[in-house]
């Protein structure tokens, strides 16, 4: 794959990356962006899609999919190019000046300028406190421990343990069931929030003695050199339980960890981005940072500090961006240049 | 009203409550380790703590909302609870709470 070039490459598709699109493109700039989940709004759809938020200028209540929806339909003339379920894993200045992001699946994007909106880092997995569980993790398909399922045929014919309430725990369980070996279910109470007939199917499954639920949770895993073999279930009544695995799958949902950002040799302050608060550069050249992942002296984790945050740095990249050309300030009200690059006029 | 906070150290802290905020709010502006991610919406799970003695029984049930969103908290025993959802309150001094783990 040849590496994309551009003006900007944006890391983090939540409100403050898209809205950094905006700021951009009305200065003619374009901008790629990579975000780890498979969709925009960042924490605002994938922590509260449904909540209200109420401190947003000029909309006195909206949802956090809402802002994101308007916040799409802000950006569309300026067609940003979207690199979703994705990860920025990697970033290094080539010879001419520019930044070279790569990604963990292989896109490269390059760029005079680098925006680090990424909240508080990358949405993972979360991982269960089970000692140990670290040294099952990467071993090859169906083995081990994986938070995500690839390919299912990799587990056939395999003893797996689902651990989880939510619908990938019971989605999982339902479609796996079928070429396991075995499937055993735990969760720490007899309810799910997942969707009834689900719940209902899983149900039947354990009636027809197809698959074992245990309200229980995962205590413990055994396996030789890495190659998990079994798991020991603690009941509510302490009672333990052992069952032999393969492959356990995990699904508690996603946390924020900072992630490969921190090896991109930016000079953190406790796992935030020191900028100036004139172009919200970091103290790297070309690399700044704007919304949550930020840090600044008075720094608000604010929506609106972060589309503030935006429209400055807008400023500073053109001139890294287009050293040779003029900036001249303008307002969507009256300008009918940027109301061309708009679409309204 | 008093908090008393357990970290994932061991180390106990005895905080000041601030009736009508959350116990997540007292325990993240301590510097405590709460990750409280969603920033108190009942949205992530991230401010799982355990009430200890008999505190359990004295607070009120939980919502839906809790115990469905403690289904994506890891390591859930009978006194979880998400502490942004524990509201401070004159009835809840010397609550004993114990941080769960990441």
């Amino acid at each position: 794959m040849s590496a994309i070039e551009t003006d900007v490459a944006i890391i983090g598709a939540g409100p403050i990356g898209l809205f950094a699109v905006f700021e951009l493109g009305l200065l003619d700039l374009k901008a790629h962006l990579v975000d780890i989940l498979d969709r925009p709004g960042g924490q605002c759809t994938e922590l509260y899609p449904e909540k209200p938020i109420y401190d947003i200028p000029g909309l006195p209540i909206v949802t956090g999919q809402e802002l994101t929806d308007r916040l799409m339909e802000q950006v569309k003339p300026f067609h940003p190019t979207f690199h979703f379920s994705q990860m920025a894993a990697g970033l290094d200045r080539l010879a001419d000046g520019r930044w070279k992001l790569k990604t963990d699946a292989g896109t490269e994007i390059i760029a005079p300028v680098i925006v680090v909106a990424a909240g508080g880092g990358s949405f993972v997995p979360k991982r269960p406190p089970i000692p140990g569980i670290e040294g099952y993790e990467n071993r090859g398909p169906g083995a081990g421990v994986h938070y995500a399922v690839r390919k299912m045929d990799a587990f056939r014919d395999k003893n797996i343990l689902i651990a989880g309430g939510g619908d990938s725990a019971l989605d999982w369980t339902l479609n796996l069931a079928p070429l396991a070996k075995s499937l055993t279910l735990v969760h720490h109470r007899d309810g799910f929030r997942a969707a009834q007939h689900s719940v209902n199917q899983m149900r039947e499954l354990v009636e027809q003695k197809k698959i074992t639920f245990h309200v229980a949770s995962v205590k413990a895993l055994h396996g030789l050199h890495g190659k998990l073999e079994g798991a020991t279930l603690q009941g509510a009544d302490k009672q333990e339980i052992k069952v032999d695995v393969d492959a356990f799958l995990p699904f508690f949902g996603l946390t924020i960890k900072l992630g490969p950002i921190a090896e991109f040799g930016l000079n953190l302050h406790e796992n935030l981005i020191p900028v100036d608060t004139a172009r919200f550069e970091s103290e790297t050249p070309g690399i700044f940072a704007i919304g949550d992942i930020n840090t600044y002296p008075g720094k608000l984790k604010l929506i609106l500090s972060g589309f503030h945050e935006a429209a400055l740095m807008a400023q500073a990249a053109f001139h890294i961006c287009k050293p040779n050309e003029k900036l001249r300030f303008q307002y969507t009200t009256s300008s009918s240049s940027l109301q061309k690059k708009l679409g309204v006029a | 009203m008093k908090i008393v906070a357990t970290d994932r150290k061991g180390a106990v802290h005895t905080l000041e409550g601030r009736d009508g905020w959350s116990v997540m709010e007292i325990l993240r502006d301590a510097g405590l380790p709460v990750a409280a991610e969603c920033g108190g919406a009942c949205a992530c799970a991230t401010c799982h703590v355990y009430v200890t003695g008999d505190w359990t029984a004295k607070l009120p049930a939980k919502s839906d909302a809790e115990t469905d969103m403690l289904d994506m908290a890891l390591a859930v025993e009978e006194n979880s609870r998400l502490s942004c959802q524990i509201v401070c309150g004159p009835e809840l001094d010397g609550i004993t709470v114990t941080i769960a783990p990441e």
